[in-house]
């Protein structure tokens, strides 16, 4: 009853306040091979708008690179040699615009406001001077030269699948097994708890691995996306959420006395912070710090940005150690719980 | 010397066993013992605590206070051992609805480590007359078949207790009669079985009863010693008003209690009160009509009132 009130309040407030897709504060990073007036202007003027946060000055193109890699800034701004000295004398200078377009919406943005910003500081130059200056804007889409939206939401769907099918699921059938007063029988027997446990999550096991493989051959046959990374370090990765996910479920089962229960919590507690909080539709860039603190407890977001890193950026294990250790943290906390919580008797 | 010492004990005891729901205090001291390979009744109406004592005995649950033993095995330390040895049949229907009759029976042999041939000379009389319909979904079963196959399931590991929760409610009269042919089988083959029931008439089928209500035993027996141990006299009483007579009968100083049963009253009256003449008179009086007045002998549910009055 209080979930039903309460739901439409923090919707509102959520996608009213919370969510948006606006840009804000997004990290940039700036490679100035050389040091000029023109330069820390244009540098100046996007760090004073609402939109950027320049974390990170970088000054040679190798460093890009790692940029990216973790996740420092989402767009990179590179000058060119004797930026200024080029403005000055010739009149025009170059600038390019990377951006990390695993997500092309926010991509896209990003680079249209960086544009929006050089071209104010052009039409101020032209004001003082009178002179044409032309400062050229080149945008780069990094990882997803074609802008395709599938880049973005094929590991925000394998986030999604994986954690219903083995936390939804799994808690239902172990609930059910409850609710039909087949579990009383169960546990007058020899057999181990444990055992009935992992006898329900293992058909899980299996048909999220099933899913998990054709979303796979799905997204690289039809939907063209590429997997650019090692494809073991993928699997890896998905076996590891497969299994957070069903420690979940797993703890939903011993918390909940009936499938509906079940079904609401792990459609409250799973399906709504994985659509809104993972990443997959808002970033998270733009989230109020007290949101932004609680999407840190989403495994999905974990999941996703390894995918992401893996399998779009084509990015090593090494570079998402930080994801794997989260997800195995997680994992384990949630199994020591429902392990302690697991009953042997009814109540 | 250990075995031995478990032979001799009996197969179910329970000492001042408590169990409290929130406000609601399902059991209140529970004493009682089981002798090996006796039928052992729990008579008593629903929500008197049978399924709470039951729980308790199958380790399903935990008894707040007092002590209970299953085959020799503590139910709180040695739950394992007696899940290995006893055979359960909820009162509710548990069995996977949507799997036919013969996978549920290989599924529950299974679970008890065992298969249907190695035991099925204890099951034969039982399955045989659900074997027609093995290839059925157990969902779509009539009430006495599930019942039958919900027992063939608790059997197929030769348990040495059996606990049969309301095994008979909601099955019609023939197959209740047929099922107690079963347990009386199954008691010659060395089971014990505590079985519970709201149904007073089958009490008589057990070797001992225990009467409960508001989850105290009220007296534990043989059926035949709890009917000679009714104190009073017991009158059938008949006229064309029921409904006035029963008030009339209460009322009366003639009678100790009445209660409706069936088409008579049935009223007791001490030894000092009876006088069927008297009360017949008195009747007369209060303006009945057709008026029949016959001593009969008590049976388990008068005995069951009478009690439960005190």
């Amino acid at each position: 009853m209080m979930i039903l009130l309460l739901m439409p309040i923090i919707q509102i407030i959520l996608f009213g306040f919370a969510l948006t897709t606006e840009v804000k504060d997004t990290q940039v990073a700036v490679l100035v091979p050389t040091n000029d007036e023109a330069s820390s202007r244009i540098i100046d003027k996007l760090n004073a708008s609402a939109y950027f946060d320049v974390v990170a000055r970088i000054h040679t193109t190798d460093e890009i690179q790692p940029v990216f890699r973790d996740a420092k800034a989402k767009l990179v701004v590179v000058f060119e040699d004797h930026f200024g000295e080029k403005l000055r004398h010739n009149g025009t200078a170059h600038i390019q615009l990377l951006a990390d377009a695993t997500d092309p919406n926010a991509a896209t943005s990003f680079t249209f406001y960086a544009s929006n910003i050089i071209n104010s500081y052009q039409q101020e130059l032209m004001g003082e001077n009178k002179n044409p200056y032309q400062i050229t804007p080149e945008v780069k889409m990094l990882f997803n030269p074609q802008m395709k939206s599938s880049f973005n939401f094929v590991p925000g769907v394998l986030g999604m699948i994986m954690l219903l099918i083995c936390a939804m699921m799994t808690s239902i059938a172990i609930v059910r097994e409850k609710e039909m007063g087949t579990m009383e029988i169960l546990l007058v027997s020899p057999m181990k708890p444990i055992y009935i446990i992992l006898s329900k999550i293992t058909p899980y096991f299996v048909l999220s691995c099933v899913n998990f493989a054709t979303i796979m051959v799905l997204s690289v046959f039809v939907l063209g996306v590429p997997i650019a990374g090692s494809f073991m370090s993928l699997v890896a990765v998905s076996l590891l959420y497969i299994f957070v996910s069903l420690s979940f479920g797993l703890l939903v089962s011993t918390i909940t006395h009936s499938q509906q229960a079940a079904m609401l919590v792990s459609g409250m507690g799973l399906m709504i912070p994985v659509m809104l909080l993972s990443g997959m539709m808002f970033p998270i860039e733009n989230m109020p710090l007290p949101l932004q603190f609680i999407s840190n407890i989403v495994p999905a977001k974990w999941y996703i940005r390894a995918v992401k890193a893996i399998m779009i950026e084509g990015l090593g294990i090494t570079s998402v150690l930080k994801e794997v250790g989260v997800l195995c943290l997680m994992g384990i906390v949630l199994v020591t719980i429902s392990l302690k919580k697991f009953k042997v008797r009814l109540e | 010397m250990d075995k031995q010492n478990i032979q001799s004990e009996s197969a179910i005891s329970c000492k001042s066993i408590n169990k409290t729901y929130d406000a609601i205090e399902a059991l209140k001291g529970v004493d009682f013992e089981v002798e090996r390979g006796e039928i052992f009744g729990i008579i008593g109406p629903d929500g008197a605590g049978k399924t709470t004592l039951f729980r308790i005995l199958t380790t399903l649950i935990l008894a707040d206070s007092g002590t209970a033993s299953v085959d020799g095995f503590d139910v709180v330390n040695d739950y394992k051992e007696i899940r290995k040895r006893v055979g359960y049949m909820p009162g509710k229907f548990s069995l996977y609805q949507d799997l036919t009759v013969e996978e549920n029976l290989n599924f529950f042999a299974t679970v008890f480590n065992t298969t249907i041939e190695e035991n099925y000379e204890l099951i034969k009389d039982i399955y045989q007359q659900i074997e027609p319909f093995k290839n059925r979904r157990a969902g779509k079963l009539s009430g006495g078949m599930k019942q039958k196959l919900a027992l063939s399931c608790a059997l197929i590991h030769k348990p040495s207790v059996l606990f049969l929760d309301e095994p008979t409610t909601g099955v019609d009269p023939v197959s209740r009669k047929e099922f107690w042919g079963m347990l009386k089988n199954l008691k010659a083959q060395g089971i014990t079985i505590l079985v519970s029931t709201p149904y007073m008439d089958e009490a008589s089928l057990c070797d001992r009863i225990a009467l409960i209500q508001n989850g105290q035993f009220l007296k534990i027996d043989t059926p035949k010693n709890i009917v000679s141990q009714y104190e009073n006299k017991l009158l059938a009483v008949q006229s064309d008003n029921m409904y006035k007579l029963l008030n009339d009968l209460r009322a009366s100083e003639l009678t100790s209690n009445c209660f409706a049963f069936g088409d008579k009253h049935h009223v007791s009256v001490s030894s000092e009160q009876l006088s069927i003449n008297n009360l017949k008179e008195t009747l007369d009086k209060l303006g009945h009509t057709n008026i029949e007045i016959r001593e009969i002998e008590p049976t388990i549910e008068d005995c069951f009132m009478q009690l439960s009055q005190k």
